[in-house]
């Protein structure tokens, strides 16, 4: 039978997870192996409901694999709405503290929840899905090793999982961006392992001699969050039936390994990642070669270089010694110039194709993704000036400049890949609607824009108020009226997430109608050029 | 332009790129993080730091749980404006038992990392089961749970052993008498001499209120109560300990 060995396997581990429940020594492991019993069981439904007895059809050895792709963009979109929802969620939760239901959807839980599913489940899933598509086109070889991209793929949507549900009953570690415990933790190491073996393989089979510098960046983006992972999540479980663990480091020593984590899981997952996705799905939609290959040579090997010194700049004037703050710093200034060399090679590339910022809302988001990228990698190195940073650290700032490389950079270049993307993995004529499109870049565009400029405005005024003197030379405002001075803001800043969200329901809808081979008839975008007419 | 004519090389082969990567990659972490442990003044000497107590333990374990840390920090800087609103600055000693440590990244609320001995606990009970009935202008969820949840303690000498593995400074007198101690510390009627001689200035208190059982809320205000107490700044010497 088809997928008999997978069915076999998920079954087992299915009645093991039951197993697990059985023995656990606290209540939240036994709720969260029920979890992944019900998780595991479904799958081994699915697979046996879907199982023939047919004689399996020969498998041409030289056509891409397509099938986990496919499935990677459909998630791409869904985990995207889901990200985004959850994020106006905890927006509105801080402008209307009674919105939170206590306990498992207070702010503390559902922030994790936010953070780990735009970056994780919408990013990580984008990245999966766009590296499988680039390696195989770029090498013309079929991805390596059988269903080891299925495992992959389906392996990362069970980490997901299990990472979500844990935040909402209260498991986590309690360091940012890597909240999940160490058994959540393990398994993702072994999907990325065979993510590792699954690239690098189809690498090595390449009927292309040279390596395309796409692979490069998501080559560099799999190691390093592999060690970075590895690293920061070290820790000591309390009982290997319980979810509890304590970190391997602490205090000072912790706090820079998390923050080394914390600021490469930006630098590589958000960023070396998404550079591999612009460098192949812009010069390709754009129908121009990359602008320089030298250029790409040098901002790679500087880019990869720097970014995993600029840690430290999370810890200004904290209890981290001063020379690790100014390694930190003189890292993170010189991070500007590797940045902007990968932002002048993607802008570059559509020299002499400019004119398809008018008529292609695909390229005018890849284009606007690339600008927002050159915009908040300038932002960066000046947050990471020590005397800037002693006003923006602790403030809505740094949220707004997250969002701005993250909504902007990360969240369009995805976008304009998931429109690349699907027509052709479907075999579709074009998109169900590319004025739909519009429409998402439109109403992004403009998300980004309220959100970012409201918490400029919110971080400085906090920043400001709390380190306000009177005459007299007292603080003026105390805490608590710094907090209520954010209400606006806050309700500002919901709103910029609800049009990006909205954008986001767009895409989701145009994604689905194209993948159902809809086409809506609809008048072009831009009109025919005006004939010219000659006086007789 | 030679050298980037010799980049052909690495781009034809794949092991050269992997380990290449791997090795630039690698050098930044190495040179930052790695002197950290040995650098002898990367924590400085005070007075008065001990482990926490399996009480406070247990506490701290909830505010990992619950996720304060994604609104208030616990790391005071070196500022006029924080060090009168919150006190001393915060030192890497006063973190040196925190696994993970909990410095935070915003202060969406205020830094915690002085906050024991400031209110009563009574107030940290009110203000947790009702933030704004204390503090109209707060945005802080509600967390009148932890009021009804007993405290499971099957784990506690567990999480000690945990913690000694990792290198915080519990004896096997600490593992082994955990869970008296938790009882301990939170029944004032009873009698905290063994407690008392385990862990110096330790607080002993009926900390939520309600002398009939031991819950999520005791542990979690044992732990406010007691963050930022223990190093004794008359002993500190600032000069010595400048890095």
């Amino acid at each position: 039978m088809k997928n008999s060995g997978w069915i076999l396997v998920l079954a087992v581990a299915t009645f093991g997870a039951l197993v697990a429940a059985g023995l656990a020594q606290d209540e939240l492991f036994r709720a969260h192996m029920f979890i992944l019993t019900l998780t595991l069981g479904v799958g081994t439904l699915y697979l046996l409901r879907t199982g023939s007895f047919e004689p399996a059809v020969p498998v041409d050895p030289d056509a891409y694999l397509d099938g986990p792709i496919k499935v990677g963009t459909v998630l791409t979109v869904f985990w995207g709405v889901v990200g985004f929802l959850v994020g106006v969620v905890v927006a509105l939760q801080m402008a209307y503290p009674d919105l939170n239901i206590e306990p498992w959807f207070n702010f503390g839980r559902m922030r994790p929840l936010h953070t780990s599913a735009v970056v994780f489940a919408f990013g990580g899933s984008a990245l999966l899905t766009t590296s499988l598509y680039v390696v195989q086109r770029t090498t013309r070889a079929r991805l390596f090793g059988g269903d080891l991209a299925w495992f992959v793929m389906w392996g990362y949507q069970l980490f997901i999982v299990m990472a979500a549900t844990g935040y909402l009953l209260g498991i986590t570690q309690g360091r940012e961006y890597a909240e999940p415990e160490w058994y959540v933790d393990i398994w993702l190491t072994i999907v990325w392992v065979a993510y590792l073996v699954l690239f690098l393989g189809t690498l090595v089979k390449r009927k292309e001699p040279h390596i395309y510098v796409a692979n490069w960046f998501y080559l560099a983006f799999i190691v390093t969050v592999a060690m970075l992972h590895v690293v920061n999540n070290l820790a000591v479980p309390v009982s290997f039936l319980g979810v509890k663990s304590y970190s391997a480091f602490s205090g000072v020593q912790d706090a820079l390994t998390q923050w080394w984590y914390g600021h490469n899981a930006v630098g590589f997952f958000l960023t070396a990642g998404f550079l591999g996705m612009m460098y192949y799905f812009l010069p390709k939609q754009a129908g121009r070669p990359v602008y320089s290959y030298r250029l790409s040579i040098i901002h790679f090997w500087a880019l990869i270089f720097l970014y995993i010194w600029a840690g430290p700049h999370h810890l200004y004037y904290t209890a981290l010694p001063d020379w690790a703050q100014t390694l930190g710093m003189v890292f993170s200034i010189m991070l500007w110039m590797p940045s902007w060399g990968g932002m002048i090679n993607g802008l570059l590339t559509l020299r002499g194709a400019w004119d398809k910022i008018r008529t292609d809302p695909i390229i005018r988001m890849m284009v606007v993704a690339v600008a927002f990228y050159g915009m908040s990698t300038f932002e960066g190195p000046v947050m990471s000036i020590r005397s800037v940073n002693a006003l923006s650290h602790y403030t809505n700032w740094t949220i707004g400049h997250v969002h701005s490389g993250a909504l902007g950079w990360v969240g369009m270049i995805s976008f304009g890949a998931v429109y690349f993307l699907t027509p052709r993995l479907w075999n579709r004529e074009r998109l169900y609607s590319l004025r739909m499109v519009n429409w998402h870049f439109w109403l992004a565009t403009l998300g980004i824009v309220i959100y970012a400029a409201v918490m400029w405005v919110a971080g400085i005024t906090q920043g400001l108020m709390w380190r306000e003197y009177n005459d007299q030379g007292f603080l003026v405002y105390s805490f608590a009226e710094v907090v209520a001075a954010m209400h606006p803001y806050y309700v500002l800043r919901a709103v910029g997430g609800m049009l990006y969200l909205a954008g986001g329901i767009v895409m989701a809808v145009n994604v689905a109608l194209t993948i159902k081979g809809h086409v809506r008839a609809e008048r072009p975008l831009v009109p025919a050029a005006p004939q010219m007419k000659l006086a007789a | 332009m030679s050298i980037l004519d010799r980049h052909d090389v690495i781009e034809r082969n794949v092991t050269l790129l992997l380990v290449l990567s791997l090795l630039v990659v690698a050098i930044g972490g190495i040179v930052e993080i790695a002197p950290l442990f040995f650098f002898q003044n990367t924590i400085e000497k005070v007075d008065g730091m001990r482990p926490y107590t399996p009480l406070e333990l247990a506490g701290r374990n909830i505010y990992v749980r619950e996720g304060c840390y994604v609104c208030h920090s616990q790391m005071i800087r070196p500022f006029r404006d924080e060090v009168e609103r919150y006190g001393h600055y915060s030192l890497a000693a006063e973190s040196m038992y925190d696994h993970p440590f909990q410095w935070g990244s915003a202060r969406t609320g205020p830094d915690l990392a002085r906050v024991g001995d400031r209110y009563s606990s009574q107030w940290h009970v009110d203000h947790l089961n009702d933030p704004r009935a204390v503090v109209p202008e707060s945005i802080m969820p509600k967390y009148a749970f932890l009021g009804q949840t007993p405290l499971d303690t099957r784990l506690i000498g567990a999480d000690l052993s945990a913690n000694a593995m990792v290198g915080v400074p519990y004896s096997q007198a600490m593992i082994d008498n955990a869970k008296a101690d938790l009882f301990a510390q939170a029944n004032p009627d009873g009698d905290p001499s063994g407690l008392e001689s385990r862990y110096a200035k330790v607080r002993v208190e009926d900390f939520d209120g309600d002398p009939s059982r031991v819950t999520e809320m005791d542990a979690l205000v044992a732990y406010l109560q007691v963050l930022g107490t223990m190093v004794d700044f008359s002993s500190y010497d600032e000069s010595a300990n400048n890095r």
